[in-house]
């Protein structure tokens, strides 16, 4: 190869690089130059005191603390519903399932997990409708509808990141119990589980991540720009992320846009430190992050 | 006593696989028995190709397929040599710590919310795009295929550089040893045995961009069209969803919304296969 040719491939290893850190930067950047002025408790809690805010004696009116409480239930929710099913999911491929019945689960995880997240916010949006029409009149869109079409946007990573740690793990650890006499069972609850814990964590953090980063799914089942502190599962409620698009379309004046700002480096702040922990726990597991949508 | 607790458990590990595996199928059976009006009243191929204009009685999807492949290839064209270069820098080319400190870079790029790309989208790229594309909103299809492929490449180069680790070591050895450059190992031994690799990468990527929906909603200009320029506003399959919630449920136009959630299921099951084709054939020449 000729030398220059060398240097010029070199030249757009280093020009790519650059770009890319430029992209990021003039994101990251702009957004906190922006906001970091507006980040205080006051943006939090508005005029309200905090303690009143947290005991629920008082309602906040123009704070971003409704958003971040609907957020946090909503992620908690979610993965209430998922953690067990996924977990469950994710043994029985690895342990007791034949070749067959993985094939063809696999691939149903896989599509499952390459579904637009918008697919599945408007099959929770229809699940809505359906039950309207032919059960009850009071069911709609609601807390409780989200937090069951999240579980769903998050049921393959925990399916497969247990899989995978299970699957992983060497024989010499597989065998060594079941040699000594325990059963099948036994053995998953003693010993494989504790040994893949790492990576079964790094599946939750992930999934974790996604339920509070995501707005496709809520915005067409239950997320309203106002709504208060979550009082029941049945209502609609706030969220971070929601509030960030809502104020980006409409916003009234500059100083609620910049709450806009605050409350995207609040997002920003809580998803890269689940996304940066779970690659930390378990490097080769996050694999399966990319495969989302 | 010991094997019923197993037998139990078993039952209930296999139980909870098919719940999981029933919510794929559910969630596309109703996406076909909503637009199944749609599909039995209107010619099935008049929803696929014709326009969208609700005032006319025409719900056709074409110009949201249209733009959401247009948006999408976009932003893979553009991402596609950044991720590459990257990639070459962090396995071979760039020194040792800055390709490493680019890689924790690059991954915790994959935390960032999508709703943030919009968000900055709208307020940095949209007056740039505005000033640079001659009048306009600036929201168009080159916004957010722009914003996109910043979404995108953080996907593309990790999976890039995965498949640039697996290449075997006796290989790069032996280029080493024949006294290979740094740019010759990567363009004659490394990238064409990651060839694979990099197609996956490619393909998950456009999974990735056509899936999303807020960068799309929020600052490609939502007007439902297919785009004549790249600085056209333009509207996808995922923003339509976002956008049609009619309130009459029985409309026809509520309808479509759910052949357009058919069309993203079937787009994404393609991709699915294809990347399981590709990994298949990977393994079956090692």
């Amino acid at each position: 190869m000729k030398g220059y040719v060398e240097k010029l491939v070199i030249g757009f290893s280093w020009f790519s690089m650059m770009t890319l850190l430029f992209a990021v930067a003039s994101i990251i950047g702009y957004l906190c130059l922006k906001g970091y002025s507006s980040l205080d408790v006051r943006l939090i809690f508005g005029d309200t005191s905090a303690l009143d805010a947290l005991l629920l004696r008082k309602q906040v009116f123009n704070g971003l603390f409704p958003a971040m409480a609907g957020t946090l239930v909503l992620v908690v929710m979610s993965v209430v519903w998922a953690i067990p099913v996924g977990i469950a999911t994710g043994i029985y491929l690895a342990e007791y399932a034949n070749a067959r019945i993985k094939g063809v689960f696999n691939l149903f995880f896989d599509v499952l997990a390459g579904i637009p997240s918008i697919v599945i916010g408007l099959f929770g949006f229809a699940l809505a409708v359906f039950l309207h029409k032919h059960f009850s009149r009071t069911i709609q869109p609601c807390l409780l509808l989200s937090s069951v079409a999240l579980a769903f946007l998050v049921l393959p990573y925990l399916i497969r990141t247990t899989q995978m740690a299970l699957e992983g793990l060497p024989e010499s650890t597989r065998f060594g119990a079941l040699a000594l006499g325990a059963t099948k069972l036994q053995n998953i609850y003693y010993v494989l589980l504790p040994k893949s814990l790492s990576g079964i964590m790094s599946g939750v953090i992930l999934a974790i991540g996604r339920c509070a980063e995501d707005t496709a799914v809520i915005m067409l089942t239950g997320v309203v720009a106002s709504a208060g502190v979550p009082r029941s599962l049945l209502s609609s409620y706030e969220a971070l992320p929601f509030y960030i698009y809502y104020i980006s379309s409409q916003y009234t004046g500059p100083e609620e846009l910049l709450t806009g700002y605050a409350a995207s480096i609040i997002l920003l702040i809580i998803c890269i430190v689940l996304f940066s922990a779970a690659f930390l726990i378990k490097k080769r597991l996050t694999y399966i992050a990319f495969y989302r949508t | 006593m010991n094997s019923i607790k197993e037998t139990i458990v078993e039952r209930a590990l296999l139980l909870s696989t098919i719940v999981s595996g029933a919510v794929t199928l559910i969630i596309f059976g109703f996406m076909f028995f909503m637009a199944l009006p749609l599909l039995r009243e209107g010619n099935i191929f008049q929803i696929l190709t014709g326009e969208w204009s609700p005032g006319g009685g025409s719900y056709g999807i074409l110009p949201m397929i249209v733009s959401t492949l247009a948006i999408s290839c976009l932003s893979v064209a553009i991402s596609f040599p950044v991720s590459i270069g990257c990639s070459g820098f962090i396995g071979v080319l760039g020194p040792r710590r800055l390709g490493r400190s680019l890689r924790r870079i690059v991954q915790v790029m994959t935390g960032i919310p999508t709703v943030i790309y919009g968000f900055v989208g709208i307020f940095l790229l949209v007056p740039i795009v505005r000033e640079l594309g001659g009048g306009g909103s600036g929201m168009s299809v080159i916004t957010a295929a722009l914003m996109l492929s910043v979404l995108i490449s953080p996907t593309m180069i990790l999976f890039f550089n995965d498949s640039f680790e697996r290449v075997p070591a006796p290989y790069l050895d032996a280029t080493d040893g024949l006294g290979a450059s740094a740019v010759q190992k990567l363009v004659y031994v490394i990238i064409p045995n990651a060839k694979k690799g990099i197609i996956i990468g490619l393909i998950l990527a456009f999974g990735r961009a056509m899936g999303d929906t807020l960068v799309a909603l929020m600052i490609a200009g939502n007007s439902a069209q297919v785009p004549g320029s790249i600085f056209d506003s333009t509207r996808t399959l995922t923003a339509h969803i976002a956008l049609v919630i009619a309130a009459d449920y029985e409309s026809l136009e509520f309808k479509s919304i759910f052949a357009c959630g058919m069309v993203l299921y079937l787009f994404a099951s393609a991709i699915v296969i294809g990347i399981r084709y590709f990994a298949f054939r990977e393994r079956g020449v090692e």
